[in-house]
């Protein structure tokens, strides 16, 4: 038995004739969410697409090295990382059947993704703020458009984190919940691994 | 029992290791543009290189894909992904660097 988030391995608690049909059915479910986050995957490689085409139709309004910071950039992945890090401490409490370390290492995550969220619309408010909203320039628009739909996928997990705890903290960690709290965990990492290549991309190869 | 243990830790070790190769090499990455020191053609190979790295290192530790036979349609569906991720940006590039440029203004010497 290896250790593994992607199959439902650990998952089940139950007796030994419902074993099989239980986890099959649960390996399916997560394989089905596995196939739309490689979907996902598609819509951000189009939008990735969009910005490398984009990214030097200024017109006339600031490029991203007028207005990226790094430093801030840096600190916005750290949140991000960081809650990546603490969902999967929360997997392990699941796994576990401890129900209250769960809730914890869940609300940690939650509020590290918040920090993440509040960083972006921050730095969207300022541009937006200074005239140089997704209307300024072809290469705003992308911007906006790629950074905006991550953020608007770790927004979503964050809710169904909170509907995720709330459900946890009233009914427990049943098999149907951590069957739902394993497809949640997969989200959040894949959107970290999406974060990866933003701050190279736009970010980072923005500056150089 | 026995297993469940030692799987636990192991996961909780993985976990951790995940973390810390990812925030070095988001630590390098930034380091390194940051700093101005290097070319800008060796600065974006290195940043590339270190992209790919982390994304490797986030897929083994924190989604423990790999090529076991349990994980295999998982990964088939990665690769296959993959794949049509590389045409469509790719030829997106490709068709638009060409437009761009047959829609360059005349140049006047050519008049």
């Amino acid at each position: 038995m290896s250790a593994t988030i992607l199959s439902a391995e650990t998952l089940h608690t139950d007796h030994a004739e419902h074993h099989d049909h239980a986890h099959e059915a649960k390996e399916n479910v997560l394989f089905g969410f596995w196939v739309y986050l490689m979907t996902d995957c598609i819509l951000f490689a189009s939008l990735f697409a969009t910005y490398a085409v984009l990214h030097n139709n200024t017109a006339g309004g600031p490029g991203g090295k007028e207005f990226f910071d790094l430093r801030y950039v840096f600190i916005e992945t750290m949140f991000l990382l960081a809650s990546s890090f603490s969902n999967g401490f929360a997997m392990l409490s699941m796994h576990k059947q401890a129900r209250s370390a769960t809730l914890k290492w869940l609300l940690l995550t939650a509020v590290l993704g918040l920090g993440f969220v509040g960083m972006e619309v921050n730095e969207f408010t300022h541009l937006v703020m200074e005239g140089n909203g997704p209307d300024r320039s072809g290469f705003l628009s992308a911007f906006f458009g790629l950074v905006g739909t991550h953020g608007a996928h770790v927004s979503i997990g964050l809710i169904w984190m909170a509907v995720m705890m709330w459900q946890i903290f009233s009914k427990g960690l049943t098999p149907a919940i951590t069957s739902r709290l394993l497809r949640l965990s997969l989200f959040w990492h894949f959107l970290d691994i999406i974060w990866i290549v933003v701050f190279t991309v736009v970010y980072l190869m923005g500056v150089l | 029992m026995q297993v469940h243990q030692t799987h636990a830790h192991g996961s909780y070790r993985s976990n951790t290791t995940g973390f810390i190769i990812s925030f070095l090499l988001t630590l390098i990455s930034f380091g390194i543009v940051m700093s101005g020191n290097f070319p800008s053609t060796l600065a974006l190979s290195i940043i590339v290189v270190l992209a790919v790295l982390q994304i490797i290192a986030q897929m083994h530790f924190f989604l423990h894909l790999d090529s076991s036979p349990s994980q295999r349609w998982n990964m088939m569906v990665l690769i296959y992904t993959l794949i049509i991720v590389v045409f469509l940006v790719v030829g997106t590039l490709w068709i638009m660097y060409n437009t761009g440029i047959r829609m360059m203004p005349m140049m006047p010497m050519m008049h």
